[in-house]
């Protein structure tokens, strides 16, 4: 398929819209680019049309070869199994934009993103404030992205301002960034009226660590060790992500054994995670038995993916165009017993907590993501999917997932119960998928798969546990990483537990935040 | 209702863990129930302080609370609150964003306090070491008298590593 639909559709929408040139790169990916001033608009229409939030939207400094910063947006048409790539010059002089945020909230973020990193300003963003780089310890200024950065240059220091609500009986509750379980840091702000809480508003920054200028001038094979470590939970998902970019752009087509080994590991990372969650949940209710069951259950997939791997978060084992580790017969049929025991296991946590009506109270109705809520925010993954968003990469990009008759699960719900059942459904799905998927692998074929340096950009994209994982990468002649833009889910997602919790009370904040479970450090970058 | 039928059913159903790794933990747990039992009067409690790790440390720490490691029958507990630390367990590379919590957190504990520093980014930055937004290593930064390297430290090697640390 080319683009012409896809403009087409622009047109309906814009009359007399005309791209300085269409792209097609890749079988999955159109590349638009357009004249700055329509940028808004056509951005606006494809947001429309597609229907998608904005997937990504960021900026690469294009100043020491061409004299301008350039700017992306990425959107997904679901339907058509594309990425719709649109890109804009920037001027290096005063470079700024018109903001899309009032009209698209879901880029707001990202806006506020390219403002802290690269000092372009989205104009007509009513909210500036930076989210990683804290006025505490960083001077405005200090653009880190910018290719002339060196280091940080000395300023005046300012200080964050969250949002106040105002008013009689009214109270902040500050709580973080060092919590009382052991978790990731983030600074979370409620205001309560009483006990329900009326705004909540998240602080996020405290892991950054700068993972985007890291990869710059890294060699490939380099940085695929960096994308396990961005958040630790989705080890794979973030290397399958970054490897499947570095293919694109090396013109590499893994072999099928590989795509399907790639698919069980995938497939194990969202079962332990899953099955955390489900304990996590039972335990923020205070229903530790349950708990203590779905944590004999990660352990024993954590100690399985070691026995397979070799690695208990599957790290080390993905490289670009293959996986450094192959399944003999002994290792498929350790996998095959295993995941039947474990499946057993899970079984009886489901109907443990199906089958207390205390633990069923307290889940239902509780921290409700409303789905036009979800929409608007650009929620995306599985607490899209509990809201009734139908989102997921498995079945609108499919590969190996096709043949495998993959079914997606959605709950209309929104609240706790809804994200839980969505968790509880993809378990067993995932078991299916493996059995499935091991059944279907061929035998050993040769690979011979070394990459060549190449000059390129490619989006990578996979559906983790908690949503997509996008990559897109770009690199120059000598196959080195000139820029890496990393988007993790919970980057669209945090903001919609702002939403979620509000009229909840404080003490089921943890229940709700355990529902969601984001990550921070996927977040900060 | 559920879990008091199947155990009137089932009674105690137990789980069959390899027995080299349940040897294992018994052996490496017993001797750090005993080390701790002399030198802490009863038990170890520790508070944990992320700097910027990417979860899988903490992930690991779980895990050793978990019921097939179950590190708190060996007198290690995890607190909520460094009032009530004996240790502070500090991961990841610090982050310029967590150096005032990090530093506040340690003055809020009691002395006498030690530092223990758990993964490889804890260390010396690891793998972000280079980047403009690190601060680390945490040794230079808090007195850390242990360091328990991997990326992430399995269970096992946290418990070991404790072990070896307090039978100096």
């Amino acid at each position: 398929m080319d683009g012409s639909e896809i403009i087409s559709g622009i047109k309906t929408k814009l009359q007399d819209f005309n791209a300085i040139s269409v792209s097609k790169n890749y079988s999955d990916e159109i590349c638009i680019k357009v004249d700055p001033q329509v940028f808004k608009d056509t951005c606006l229409a494809l947001h429309k049309i597609l229907p998608s939030p904005v997937m990504m939207l960021f900026a690469l400094d294009e100043r020491k070869a061409m004299g301008k910063f350039v700017i992306n947006a990425v959107f997904a048409s679901f339907r058509r199994s594309q990425w719709v790539i649109l890109t804009m010059d920037i001027p290096q002089e005063n470079p700024c934009f018109d903001s899309l945020a009032k009209s698209m909230y879901s880029a707001n973020l990202f806006e506020r993103e390219i403002w802290e990193m690269f000092g372009i300003e989205p104009k007509g963003n009513p909210d500036l404030r930076r989210l990683y780089l804290h006025d505490e310890v960083w001077p405005q200024g200090n653009y880190p992205l910018r290719k002339d950065f060196q280091k940080m240059k000395v300023g005046n220091l300012g200080e964050y301002k969250f949002g106040r609500v105002e008013g009689e009986g009214i109270f902040e509750v500050p709580v973080g960034p060092v919590h009382a379980g052991i978790i990731g840091p983030g600074h979370f702000r409620f205001s309560v009226a009483g006990e329900p809480i009326i705004n909540l508003e998240i602080r996020f920054g405290f892991t950054h660590r700068g993972v985007e200028k890291i990869f710059e001038g890294k060699s490939i094979s380099d940085a695929i060790r960096f994308s396990e470590r961005v958040s630790g939970d989705s080890s794979f998902a973030h290397s399958l992500s970054f490897a499947q970019a570095a293919e694109k752009i090396s013109g590499i087509s893994v072999s099928l054994r590989t795509a399907y080994l790639r698919g069980i590991f995938l497939e194990l990372e969202r079962m332990y995670n899953h099955a955390n969650d489900a304990g996590g949940i039972a335990l923020d209710v205070g229903f530790s038995f349950p708990a203590a069951y779905a944590s004999i259950i990660k352990e024993s997939i954590l100690a399985l993916n070691e026995k397979l791997t070799g690695s208990r978060y599957l790290k080390n084992i993905n490289s670009v165009g293959r996986v450094s580790v192959d399944f003999d017969g002994s290792k498929k049929s350790i996998l095959q017993e295993s995941i039947g025991k474990i499946k057993q296991d899970f079984d009886e946590l489901v109907k443990i907590l199906n089958s207390s009506v205390s633990f069923m109270d307290r889940v239902d109705t509780a921290g409700v993501l409303k789905k036009k809520t979800a929409f608007d925010l650009g929620v995306v993954g599985l607490a899209g999917r509990a809201s009734g968003i139908p989102t997921d990469l498995r079945k609108y990009f499919p590969g190996i997932y096709k043949e495998a008759k993959f079914k997606m699960v959605t709950q209309g719900a929104g609240d706790v119960l809804a994200r839980l059942r969505v968790r509880i459904f993809e378990f067993e799905e995932s078991c299916r998928l493996i059995e499935e998927f091991a059944a279907r692998m061929p035998g050993d074929e040769k690979i011979e798969n070394d990459p060549k340096p190449k000059e390129g950009s490619a989006l990578g994209y996979v559906e983790g546990w908690r949503g997509p994982v996008l990559y897109w990468l770009k690199t120059d002649s000598s196959g080195l990483i000139e820029r890496c833009k990393i988007v993790d889910p919970s980057f669209h997602n945090w903001q919609a537990l702002s939403y979620a919790v509000l009229g909840n009370i404080i003490p089921d904040f943890p229940l709700c935040n355990k529902s969601f479970d984001l990550s921070y450090s996927g977040n900060d970058l | 209702m559920y879990i008091l039928k199947s155990r009137i059913l089932k009674g105690v159903v137990t789980r069959h863990i390899d027995p080299k790794l349940s040897g294992e933990i018994e052996s490496a747990g017993l001797e750090l129930k005993s080390l701790i039992r002399k030198k802490f009067a009863r038990s170890l409690y520790i508070r944990e302080v992320d700097t910027g790790s990417c979860g899988a440390c903490e992930s690991e720490i779980i895990s050793a609370n978990n019921p097939i490691y179950d590190i708190q029958r060996f007198g290690i507990n995890f607190v909520a609150s460094p009032r009530h630390a004996d240790a502070l367990l500090v991961t990841g590379p610090v982050s310029k964003n967590m150096l005032v919590a990090l530093k506040k957190t340690f003055e809020a504990m009691p002395e006498p306090k030690f530092v223990i520093t758990l993964g490889d980014c804890a260390l010396n930055g690891g793998i972000f070491k280079d980047s403009y937004y690190i601060e680390g290593p945490v040794k230079d930064i808090l007195p850390a008298a242990l360091h328990i390297p991997g990326c992430p430290p399995t269970p096992m090697a946290i418990i070991k590593a404790l072990l070896a640390f307090l039978k100096k």
